[in-house]
């Protein structure tokens, strides 16, 4: 696909607001690396931790993601289609009320974010969310 | 996919679900050619609570055509599920007569003759008087409007949505939810919720700054009715920045919040409610699925996807009653809640037949009190129509075609788009075609229709991620409404693909020459979602390609190859 970004945001201001047009996560294969670098290849576990993101992003450029990890000391968010996909860290102490937080970031396409958190015990854990970002079209 | 056996079966096992509605009675007393008002409105009071749902009436304050779809396709888990059955197959499910009222209020096929024979249906005059019935039987009963409401006609237009509000106003609703209401601007619809004399609900409308509940509309309302607390949950449509613009409303937030929605439900039950009925704009397939996600809801009234079943559907242990568009249909809902449970219900979907059923002379007044203002302007004659004009199906409808010939002529295209919205009433064969017939099929607050050129490549873009928006498997990833209508152009649609992969063989239909990925292309279309888009207003390139024509004759459209559905 030849047209960049910038010319379909172009396009699309007098047409549609086209923001994507593959849902092809190219980074992909950066975040495996970037999260077995983290986690050392442990495996990672599923179900401790849940990640909050929309369906369909209503503005990629300011997408709202939040987490709640109860017992992680750690949790490393990615965006597998972005050309940098690694997001953000947070750091919790034993004293951390809540393993939680929630932020916003901006997704270049349709793509997965991750969350990968690291456990008291050492273990790992993970959840995945596909954020859809989307021309639109109406509907009802 | 639950049958109609299989869902009673269910209904009784499971919770012990009551289940007897209205339906099958009308073919019966077609064959007595005597419908009346009395046999549309008869129903037995059931339990202890009623709900009226009206939803999606898209500003029709008078009685109109509406033919229903006859191509409506289910993917994934929906394939082959109501409301994805249509024409003769939907009659064979529910039993219905082939010529019988309910075949013509709820189904497709032979729509033309029986609309001469059962004639328009709707009309909000109509629709008080059947509220009024059922508050006589109940007079507590809960009046719910699902939104699509303060849209979709001249004077609604004209009036920016307050015709329907004074209209409205005076049939009493208890609470509403919104979708197509946010295109009049967020200050508009500020102004109007701020004075409205109901609760405006939506547990997913949220401050886009912090993402936060907002004040104005808050997520749920708790109705005391026959010693039980009700609690209804507002769910207003999901994706409104993404399908209308954005721009128009930049302080409110969407989605679908499954999650909120657990913990309002969890919240409701918390205060004590017995029973938890959730006011949703998601689209039928939406709320099915969301009843298996969250857990504690009883009742779902259904709108968006504009679907009218005669009987409600069950998924998980929720009923999810859908209610049409266009002021055709009234859902009754009656309840049966003890000890925090709710035991049975009974319902009816009542079709607004507008020759049988009285209209109420209060509201009849005030409808026409809305119109006079504007009432030339409107009913000026534009041209005639030989052919059906309709809209619903998933890839054209005669009325989209007309309007694609419109921009490709008058905006001298090569390619014309028209969004795939589901609004807008049908005119029959012989009907003269009036300026309030074009709004009802256009009308918006972004009609401008652009002219502009795009390339092979993108307009195969532009295709595959509508369908996406229509054909992903997984109901939360769909926006409603149909395929965006292409003129000039013709494609080949594989349903059950990917993104990306669904789209291809498309076609310039004048030439029958394969379009070119790299070629730019002169294309007209309109409602685009973005701001500051130039040209004439859709409703004034319809009505001049109308007047050239004299008289609109519907040819057959077979630019849409469809596989895999």
């Amino acid at each position: 696909m030849e047209l960049t970004r910038r010319k379909i945001l172009a396009l699309g201001s007098s047409t549609f607001a086209l923001a994507s047009l593959t849902s092809l996560p190219v980074f992909a294969s950066t975040t495996d690396d970037e999260i077995a670098a983290l986690t050392g290849g442990a495996e990672l576990g599923e179900g401790a931790i849940t990640l909050t993101a929309p369906e369909i992003a209503e503005n990629g450029n300011t997408v709202p993601i939040a987490f709640d990890a109860p017992g992680a000391v750690e949790v490393t968010l990615f965006a597998d289609g972005n050309p940098v996909p690694n997001v953000a860290t947070f750091k919790f102490g034993p004293l951390s009320a809540s393993r939680s937080a929630s932020t916003r970031i901006r997704l270049a396409t349709t793509q997965d974010v991750v969350a990968i958190a690291k456990m008291e015990d050492g273990s790992f854990q993970t959840a995945k969310a596909n954020v859809k970002v989307t021309i639109g079209g109406c509907g009802g | 996919m639950i049958s109609r056996r299989d869902f009673l079966q269910v209904g009784m096992a499971a919770s012990a679900i009551v289940g007897a509605s209205g339906f099958g009675n009308w073919a019966r007393l077609a064959a007595q050619q005597s419908l009346t008002q009395d046999q549309l409105l008869e129903f037995e009071t059931f339990g202890n609570v009623s709900l009226i749902h009206v939803t999606d009436i898209h500003a029709q304050l008078k009685p109109i055509y509406f033919r229903e779809p006859s191509e409506n396709i289910g993917v994934g888990s929906n394939k082959g599920a109501v409301p994805h059955v249509t024409g003769e197959q939907f009659r064979n499910l529910y039993g219905i007569q082939d010529g019988s009222p309910s075949h013509y209020a709820l189904s497709s096929g032979d729509f033309s003759s029986l609309a001469k024979t059962y004639g328009r249906v709707g009309g909000l005059d109509r629709v008080a008087t059947v509220i009024k019935a059922i508050r006589a039987e109940r007079p507590d009963a809960i009046l719910l409007d699902g939104g699509d409401t303060w849209h979709g006609s001249y004077t609604c237009f004209k009036t920016a949505g307050q015709d329907m509000v004074n209209v409205m106003n005076a049939l009493n609703p208890d609470a509403m939810t919104f979708h197509w209401e946010f295109t009049l601007g967020s200050e508009r619809v500020n102004e109007i919720v701020e004075s409205l004399p109901f609760a405006a609900l939506g547990q997913n409308i949220f401050d886009v700054e912090w993402d936060e509940p907002t004040e104005l509309f808050p997520p749920y309302k708790m109705f005391e009715r026959g010693g039980t607390k009700v609690a209804v949950i507002g769910q207003a449509f999901p994706y409104m920045p993404i399908a209308n613009p954005g721009w128009m409303f930049p302080e409110y937030a969407f989605g679908i919040r499954d999650e909120n929605m657990q913990a309002m439900v969890d919240e409701v039950r918390a205060e004590g409610a017995e029973c938890v009925v959730v006011l949703s704009h998601n689209g039928f397939d939406v709320d099915k699925k969301m009843a298996t996600v969250v857990d504690g809801i009883d009742v779902i009234l259904s709108g968006h996807t504009h679907d009218a079943l005669p009987e409600p559907v069950l998924s998980g242990k929720t009923i999810i009653v859908p209610s049409g568009s266009n002021g055709k249909f009234v859902s009754r809902v009656d309840l049966d809640i003890r000890n925090g449970q709710m035991l049975g219900y009974r319902h009816k979907l009542i079709p607004i037949f507008s020759d049988v059923i009285e209209p109420d002379a209060e509201v009849s007044a005030l409808i026409d009190e809305q119109r006079a203002p504007y009432l030339a302007e409107m009913s000026e004659v534009v041209g005639k129509t030989d052919s059906l004009l309709y809209r619903r199906g998933n890839f054209n409808g005669t009325w989209d075609d007309l309007i694609c010939d419109a921009l490709l002529s008058e905006r001298d295209a090569e390619i014309a788009l028209s969004p795939g919205v589901r609004w807008g009433p049908s005119l029959i064969p012989g009907q003269d075609i009036t300026r309030e017939d074009i709004f009802n099929v256009t009308s918006m607050s972004y009609g401008q229709a652009y002219r502009t050129e795009m390339t092979g490549e993108f307009l195969k873009a532009v295709l595959e991620d509508v369908a996406d928006n229509i054909f992903n498997p997984d109901p939360y990833y769909q926006q409603g409404g149909d395929m965006v209508r292409t003129g000039g152009l013709g494609y080949r649609i594989d349903i059950g693909q990917p993104q990306g992969s669904r789209i291809s063989n498309l076609t310039l239909l004048n030439s029958g020459e394969a379009v070119d990925p790299t070629r730019s292309y002169v294309v007209a279309g309109w409602a685009s979602v973005n701001e500051d888009t130039e040209g004439p207003q859709i409703w004034d390139v319809v009505e001049n390609h109308i007047r050239k024509l004299g008289t609109v004759t519907a040819k057959p459209n077979n630019s849409v190859e469809v596989i895999g559905a």
